[in-house]
């Protein structure tokens, strides 16, 4: 039998969570700017309404997420980026990780970090958010309300580096954007890159190394 | 596609380890920020003075915020503008930039503070008091509030006749050494330095005696009428 030249990598409830997440972290992400650095307020001004859209995003982000827990092959993932192998820790090291020598499953080891550190800042954004957002009603100290907008800055910052990181990795790899865009992979591709997951999305038993 | 059971090792939980440090490190900075926030506003202080970039100015923490509730930062011609001094008085005033420079002089030297945490040290405001203007026009025994209109045309602000007369209530027309710049409310704007910046209306083109304390902007939406530093809008920051 002739191997199928594409391997089926996202369920369409995967990308549609991808899909919304990176809409409203764009529009948070924006909107979010323009309320912090002056340069922006001033060309933009218009801080009510940016405000009000960032605060929208903000509590809507977690909405596809927690939708798309429903979907098992969502949850298989968490568990995929979750859990760590030896091998992951030799491909942060090792500069010829994209040839295929290292087997590498449906994640990689960076991916694995990037979608922690993205979960994380994500908590700590939307937790300092609510507590910018209702600092009368929680009767906040002034000590945690300087915190949280301290942290929600400095978590923002952070995560826009990642974010920079994220889109420069995704214009280098079409591939990899098209497999969030179809949900599929080429196999070359994935052989070359995740050569475990292309090996068991193919049926093929395990290379005794 | 998961790896099949005995197939592979299942590996430790980096990433939950790495998601809940994240969340951990994030709270821990949430509890600290008081003290955290007085060494960010000192480093970025620091930093911005030997900083041609500007680049500081991203450290959180510090500097100046710039807020407006319209869509846009008002400017006006300098030669066209006019402080109106009005209301309950014997005799308004029309007040242009030169008339208001050319008044008796006082300057404050406070921190900034707004109501939403940040805090800019010892900030310079020179113009005329509040007080002296008012005087200036006379005013009747009927007014017993000011109410302050900006011509960004949906601003308005208030004091009590007592809070208008302080010495530190200023009608600003100088920051540091400069005139105050659109986006700090130029031309000409309210510095009421013992209160939250909320209370110093910038855009200023009107300060009208009332017979009763109007509610401004910020305080029909809730904020605190007297909006003293450290004991409205419930905060505890130091008095400025």
């Amino acid at each position: 039998m002739r191997p199928p030249e594409r391997l089926a990598r996202f369920t369409p409830a995967e990308r549609f969570a991808h899909r919304a997440v990176a809409i409203l972290g764009l529009i948070l992400t924006v909107s979010g700017l323009i309320l912090y650095l002056p340069e922006l307020s001033l060309l933009v001004a218009r801080r009510t309404l940016v405000e009000g859209v960032h605060v929208v995003a903000g509590l809507l982000l977690p909405l596809p997420v927690f939708a798309a827990l429903l979907s098992p092959a969502f949850r298989a993932d968490l568990g995929a980026l979750n859990r760590f192998v030896p091998s992951d820790w030799s491909w942060l090291r090792n500069r010829e990780r994209r040839v295929g020598v290292l087997p590498v499953g449906k994640f990689n080891a960076g991916q694995k970090l990037a979608a922690a550190a993205f979960a994380g800042a994500g908590v700590v954004l939307f937790g300092t958010g609510i507590m910018l957002l209702l600092p009368t009603q929680l009767a906040l100290p002034d000590g945690l309300r300087q915190g949280a907008t301290i942290v929600h800055d400095a978590t923002t910052l952070a995560l826009v580096a990642l974010l920079v990181g994220h889109a420069a990795l995704a214009y280098r790899h079409p591939e990899a954007r098209r497999a969030l865009r179809t949900g599929t992979m080429d196999v070359a591709y994935a052989e070359q890159n995740y050569s475990e997951w292309a090996r068991a999305s193919q049926g093929r038993p395990r290379n005794e190394p | 596609m998961e790896i099949p059971p005995g197939d592979q090792p299942l590996g430790a939980p980096v990433g939950r380890r790495v998601f809940l440090g994240l969340v951990g490190l994030g709270a821990a900075a949430v509890a600290a920020g008081g003290p955290l926030s007085a060494v960010l506003s000192r480093v970025q202080a620091k930093a911005a003075a030997h900083d041609p970039t500007g680049l500081s100015g991203l450290i959180p923490g510090g500097g100046w915020r710039y807020y407006s509730v319209t869509g846009d930062f008002p400017s006006v011609e300098p030669a066209a503008y006019r402080l109106r001094v009005a209301g309950l008085v014997d005799k308004p005033l029309s007040l242009s930039l030169a008339d208001i420079a050319a008044r008796p002089r006082t300057t404050v030297v406070r921190d900034f503070q707004c109501v939403t945490g940040w805090r800019v040290p010892k900030v310079r405001w020179s113009g005329v008091t509040l007080a002296s203007l008012i005087e200036a026009a006379g005013p009747l025994p009927s007014a017993t509030a000011v109410l302050f209109r900006s011509f960004d045309g949906a601003y308005t602000e208030s004091l009590t006749m007592k809070q208008a007369m302080r010495s530190d209530v200023l009608v600003a027309d100088t920051l540091g050494h400069a005139a105050v710049s659109s986006e700090h409310g130029g031309p000409v704007r309210m510095v009421v330095a013992p209160m939250y910046g909320y209370k110093s209306c910038k855009w200023l083109s009107e300060i009208r005696l009332v017979p009763r304390l109007v509610p401004g902007f910020w305080e029909q939406n809730g904020y605190d009428q007297d909006g003293w530093v450290g004991t409205s809008n419930g905060r505890s920051d130091a008095p400025t």
